[in-house]
């Protein structure tokens, strides 16, 4: 499905490399986590896939079932089914949570060339998928995530992943500003979009989240490339032996 | 002391295009309005309330032609139950608009009041100018009272059940227009004013609004498209006891307009929020100057202003909270904000506090920024295209403005408005 081959990629500002060549083939249905340290790219990765400005690609390609990710506008890759949940996401003051979730939704389905939902359709979809997360309904109107806690704006990034459907997941340090039972409430709110046709690129600095959304396959990525890629025991290791011995290892 | 000459040149050649009407009862007040020109001067460049704004097609001898707008789109308020007062290029068309009469309210064309002897008009006609008048000068709101050919008296004295609509239409290019509308806001009374429409080529309005104690004035305005006009407005507002003025104004469009509201908080408790919100593009400039003054005990004042501004427009706000001594527990608050699209766009802001008393908050901030780059990636990646995602934003940011407007359908009328101005322009 996402497909990233010698990926290479600098700072447009810095003129600093970010990542060095990284390879990477996620299947659909699967689930692929990525590790590594703080300034291994690990970000830097999930932003260049889904087309924030400020990166260039000096090399290599990403494709997802076959299309050039590379060439697309953002919102050209979120309706060719890229979605990423951010690490940090954004408040924006004036635009309802409602409002805004409609017009991305049928935005997305007017690019495919769907019909757009109804506004009672898409009303009963985002009150049954808001209930799972535990969304209150004032959340759902409220500007987007204006006011929200650390744990109900991730809430909130899960419920976008819900409505919109998309194929290719790819979720950066969704875990981070959690606490266990949040966590947990996320982590139910992801494995329910776990199905054969999606794929899932979690990011995380810790083995914590994985022991709520199991893995495949686990990745590890150090100065911008993957470095070392195993099962769901690799996480393990690192929880155990932190990553000094991976990295001593590979170098 | 003496005019410049420069000045008092531009003054009298302006003057001579224009003669005061008969105007019986007003006569008096419109010779002493006539006489504060002569002595302050009509506005120029040089001076430091026009420093941001030229007044020069303002003041000239004769307006600038402006093309006639024509749209197929419905006019502003159109689907609203409402008491319709039509001026086509300043003049009142009786045929036009709706029957006068409303419970709750008496309105009067200004040339009426005196055979009707109508004692408050005559006692308001240019006297809340003339206050307005220190200490900055205001010599265009001046030359309105002297000059004006038309308008209304609006009396209040119950809750009437719909809105007062005053509409202006523009039918000549070469149209000159000043009107002048009196009203007064009875104790307990409320009233909605509307105003809309192309007025003029230049227009030149000026609305003294007087409300006394536990009276409530809200008024809800739309300049726009008409691109080429030139406005200059005055609202001269003054508040008694527990008395409520709300007044919101959006505009979209026109090469010149500026806006100037004078408040007076005279009673204690009273509460004034004026508000803008404006869409510039081009040759777009856009000046909201506010005073607003705090003279009593407990009042509160807001001042909202946000500017869209892009392809070389200009936006000018000049805003001031003044309290004076023994206004305590004066609560100001002032916002004054621009997005700008692009580097050629300009806001030019000079908020201001004067204050006299020891016990009051106020607080004033002006920024100008372009679109949240962070934002703007969130709804992007989230499929929604740039220009939908730009117009959104653009619309959150005008939010506060329009926030103001209490009445929730007329608020919801303005923001579907400016959802199809946003959505139709390239």
């Amino acid at each position: 499905m996402l497909e990233i081959k010698n990926l290479h990629v600098k700072l447009e500002e810095e003129d600093k490399q970010i990542l060095k060549g990284v390879d990477l083939t996620v299947e659909a249905g699967k689930v692929h986590a990525i590790m590594g340290p703080n300034g291994s790219g690990k970000s830097t990765l999930s932003y260049v896939l889904s087309g924030r400005d400020g990166y260039e690609v000096t090399e290599g390609s990403a494709t997802l079932n076959g299309e050039d990710l590379l060439e697309m506008e953002p919102e050209e890759r979120a309706a060719a089914g890229v979605f990423l949940a951010f690490q940090y996401p954004v408040e924006i003051p004036g635009v309802g949570n409602m409002t805004f979730l409609r017009t991305a939704v049928n935005a997305q389905r007017k690019a495919r060339g769907e019909e757009e939902l109804s506004a009672t359709d898409f009303l009963k979809e985002v009150r049954a998928k808001a209930k799972s997360l535990k969304i209150d309904a004032d959340m759902l109107k409220r500007p987007v995530n204006v006011g929200f806690s650390g744990g109900e704006k991730k809430r909130n990034e899960i419920l976008q992943m819900a409505m919109l459907e998309p194929k290719m997941c790819i979720l950066d340090e969704t875990d981070s500003g959690l606490d266990v039972d949040a966590m947990k409430l996320v982590a139910e709110g992801v494995n329910a979009l776990r199905n054969e046709g999606r794929g899932f690129l979690v990011i995380t600095h810790y083995q914590r989240l994985l022991d709520h959304i199991k893995p495949d396959v686990v990745h590890i990525m150090a100065d911008g490339r993957i470095v070392k890629t195993g099962g769901p025991d690799l996480a393990l290791e690192v929880e155990n032996n932190g990553y000094a011995d991976i990295l001593a290892e590979v170098n | 002391m003496a005019l410049p000459e420069v000045k008092q040149n531009a003054t009298e050649a302006r003057l001579a295009t224009l003669s005061l009407p008969e105007a019986g009862c007003t006569r008096a007040a419109r010779e002493a309005a006539l006489a504060r020109v002569r002595e302050m001067g009509l506005p120029s460049r040089r001076d430091e309330y026009w420093k941001y704004t030229h007044p020069d097609t303002l003041v000239s001898p004769e307006a600038t032609p402006a093309a006639l707008f024509k749209s197929d789109e419905p006019m502003m308020f159109d689907g609203f139950d409402r008491l319709k007062i039509v001026f086509i290029d300043g003049v009142f068309i009786a045929e036009a608009s709706d029957d006068l009469s409303l419970e709750g309210v008496s309105i009067d064309r200004l040339e009426d009041i005196c055979c009707k002897d109508i004692h408050w008009a005559k006692e308001l006609y240019g006297v809340l100018e003339a206050r307005g008048q220190s200490p900055v000068e205001r010599p265009l709101a001046a030359l309105n009272t002297a000059f004006a050919t038309d308008g209304v008296a609006i009396h209040v004295t119950g809750k009437p059940s719909k809105p007062i609509s005053l509409i202006y239409r523009h039918a000549s290019e070469t149209s000159d227009a000043i009107l002048h509308h009196i009203v007064r806001v009875e104790s307990g009374a409320e009233v909605t004013i509307l105003e809309n429409g192309p007025a003029a080529s230049r227009f030149n309005k000026c609305m003294e609004i007087d409300i006394a104690d536990g009276g409530a004035l809200h008024h809800v305005r739309a300049q726009g498209r008409d691109h080429q006009r030139r406005a200059a407005t005055h609202m001269f507002t003054r508040l008694g006891k527990e008395s409520v003025y709300k007044s919101f104004t959006l505009t979209v469009n026109g090469v010149l307009t500026r806006n100037e509201q004078v408040v007076e908080l005279t009673g204690d408790d009273a509460i004034a929020h004026v508000a803008g919100a404006c869409v510039g593009d081009g040759d777009f400039h856009h000046d909201d100057t506010v005073f607003i003054t705090h003279d009593a005990v407990n009042c509160e004042s807001r001042q909202v202003f946000k500017k869209v501004l892009r392809n070389g427009a200009t936006g000018v706000f000049q805003g001031k909270i003044l309290v004076k001594e023994g206004a305590q527990k004066t609560d100001g608050y002032q916002i004054s904000q621009s997005l700008l699209l692009d580097d050629d766009s300009q806001f030019l802001a000079k908020p201001e506090l004067e204050i006299y008393a020891d016990d009051v908050a106020c607080s004033h901030g002006s920024t100008s920024g372009a679109i949240d780059e962070t934002a703007l990636f969130y709804l992007r990646s989230r499929g929604v295209p740039v220009k939908d995602a730009t117009n959104m934003l653009t619309l959150a940011f005008l939010a506060e403005a329009v926030d103001e407007i209490e009445d929730q359908s007329l608020a919801e009328d303005i923001v579907t408005r400016l959802e199809g101005w946003l959505a139709r322009r390239g």
